[in-house]
């Protein structure tokens, strides 16, 4: 956990709206965890005002500029621009200064995947499953369920599968894959490997649908959530979650940035969920 | 503004405020360091001139519903609506981890009732390892939040005298600027025996999602904070040193050293540094350091002769 003024490497649109970007990241290969976040400061500048949380796609090294340096390290986001802060990201090139907090956060609780796993990302929420994926035992017994709107969503498909990861894409509009939503593939997934355990990341209407398909059927699931927030390190209480039992007289708040991001569905109380929370850092388009 | 290797002559930061002797004139604003434990990995916490804690009450407090938090131009709405671990868990859990450093701590607190405030004051009026009490009688973001009492001089000055009977320790007031003449609550608070003040709060606000056409905060009003604050608590700061005769802390959209000393200049005798926290965990260090190197720069050997040399 370190704030690093640090520069932009690359910064890429992957699909349309969809852009990946590197950063230089010192220790962030031997940090950061599947499923942990950064808050990514677009520029050293009051606009916007607060940082960004980002889920750390992977973390890397790559050449130095020159033979006598050590190589770089690196992370990649990949975000969506939806508003403000995004809309000033896709603009930054490599060596534009930016900021990263982290990493943040609890990630997913790698001990779970030993057998069979399933991952089921939608859309953006793809991003901090790669991590997971490269962590885990046997990449031949871990698949991976994309969802996205149309084909324009569903991105970074090709490097799960240099994984060895089997990918299973579903759009909505059916432009890529099987038409109709992830948490269909979901449950035939679920029907030829019941005892998988499942990890998700999404909108909340399919992580609540998720929860319910998994819930049902007696699977473990991990989520991890977004949820607006000020500072990513517990100070702000902006970004709580109703906990598992959560009532006005027995109070069960928790830290989607410290607790969280990653919660087992169980510790979750799923009927308070907010339906939209999350995703454009309250970003005003 | 790094002149170290340059230039060595000692500059005199510490202050005093209502008795607490401070290293430098920065602290947090209350509600934005949480209990100073999650900034420790970023930030220095024997640096700062004071702790402030998260606001507490006599029992844990849930607080609101999500969203919570929304940004806006130059600042960001907040309605967390004071969730707090309740004074009991704060000295058991929070209180021995800020013990460890050599910095003051000020506990904020607030109550749903007058003798609630007393009781809490009570309570923390006996715990050696606390410097100084801060009573929030103006968080707007809840129905018994203290609001109540910070838009009214008779009941402000009625919370503070029952708060005042129940300790010794130095008693600050903070205040709200959402009331139309912020000397009234001042000088109430003031008579009722405060040590100092502390302003501002948050400025009520509201943002609407266009799309969606509901409040982006559940708790549909909020309180507004950050640099586009600033000019007005700069504002209310000048009008309230004048106004009274106790130690005023100025509080409203720091983050940096120059907006510090905005607040010194027109009288505050130290600062609170709030919304900047959540967007550099080292915010306050850098102002620290910044405040040094602007006194070394412009020759002053002591920040007490900045304070109140509003040149008007």
């Amino acid at each position: 956990m370190k704030n690093h003024k640090t520069i932009v490497l690359s910064n890429q649109e992957i699909a349309p709206g969809y852009f990946r970007m590197r950063i230089l990241a010192p220790d962030y290969t031997r940090l950061a965890k599947p499923g942990q976040f950064v808050m990514f400061r677009v520029q050293r500048a009051l606009l916007p005002l607060l940082r960004r949380p980002f889920g750390i796609f992977r973390a890397g090294f790559m050449p130095a500029d020159c033979d006598t340096m050590p190589p770089k390290e690196f992370i990649e986001i990949i975000y969506k621009v939806v508003g403000s802060g995004t809309e000033i990201m896709q603009g930054l090139h490599q060596g534009d200064p930016v900021e990263l907090l982290g990493p943040l956060g609890t990630g997913f609780d790698t001990g779970a995947t030993r057998g069979d796993n399933i991952l089921v990302g939608g859309g953006i929420g793809l991003v901090p499953l790669y991590m997971l994926a490269e962590s885990v035992a046997e990449p031949a017994r871990t698949q991976l369920l994309i969802g996205g709107r149309s084909r324009d969503d569903v991105i970074a498909v090709t490097e799960f599968e240099r994984l060895g990861v089997k990918t299973f894409v579903s759009t909505e509009d059916g432009s890529l894959g099987d038409a109709g939503l992830v948490t269909k593939v979901l449950e035939k997934r679920l029907e030829s490997t019941p005892q998988a355990t499942v990890f998700a990341c999404g909108p909340m209407p399919m992580l609540r649908a998720v929860a319910e398909i998994c819930r049902m059927r007696g699977v473990r699931l991990q989520v991890s959530l977004e949820e607006l927030m000020a500072c990513g390190v517990g100070a702000c209480l902006g970004c709580v979650v109703k906990g598992d039992g959560h009532s006005d007289a027995q109070p069960n708040y928790l830290c989607t940035c410290k607790v969280g991001p990653v919660f087992y569905a169980d510790d979750l109380a799923w009927e308070g969920m907010p339906a939209a929370a999350g995703g454009d850092c309250g970003e005003t388009p | 503004m790094k002149r170290r290797d340059k230039d060595t002559t000692t500059v005199n930061l510490q202050v005093e405020v209502a008795g607490i002797v401070l290293k430098n004139p920065v602290m947090p604003a209350s509600g934005t360091f949480g209990y100073g434990e999650e900034f420790a990995p970023y930030l220095d916490l024997n640096s700062l001139g004071a702790v402030v804690t998260k606001g507490l009450s006599l029992y844990p407090k849930a607080g609101n519903n999500t969203p919570r938090v929304c940004e806006t131009v130059g600042g960001m709405l907040n309605a967390i609506g004071l969730q707090n671990v309740g004074i009991d868990q704060f000295i058991a859990h929070k209180l021995p981890f800020l013990e460890q450093f050599d910095t003051p701590v000020i506990v904020n607190f607030f109550g749903n009732t007058q003798d609630e405030y007393a009781e809490v004051a009570a309570r923390l009026d006996a715990l050696p390892g606390v410097a100084g009490l801060e009573m929030n009688i103006s968080c707007p973001n809840v129905k018994h939040g203290g609001i109540v009492f910070g838009t009214d001089a008779e009941a402000a000055a009625a919370v503070v005298s029952a708060v005042r009977k129940k300790t010794t320790k130095p008693l600050i007031v903070k205040l709200t600027p959402n009331v139309t003449d912020i000397r009234q609550t001042a000088r109430a608070a003031q008579d009722a025996g405060a040590d100092a003040l502390s302003l501002i709060n948050t400025l009520t606000g509201m943002a609407v999602d266009v799309k969606t056409r509901r409040p982006r905060l559940a708790n549909t009003i909020g309180g507004l904070s950050g640099p586009a604050i600033r000019p007005i608590a700069v504002r209310l700061v000048h009008q309230v040193v004048q106004a009274v005769d106790i130690p005023v802390i100025g509080i409203g959209g720091i983050t940096r050293a120059m907006d510090a000393l905005e607040f010194l200049i027109v009288g505050a005798k130290a600062v609170q540094v709030g919304t900047a926290n959540f967007v550099d965990p080292n915010a306050m260090a850098t102002i620290i350091t910044d405040l040094e190197a602007f006194c070394r720069a412009e020759g002053i050997a002591d920040i007490n002769d900045i304070i109140g040399t509003l040149e008007l």
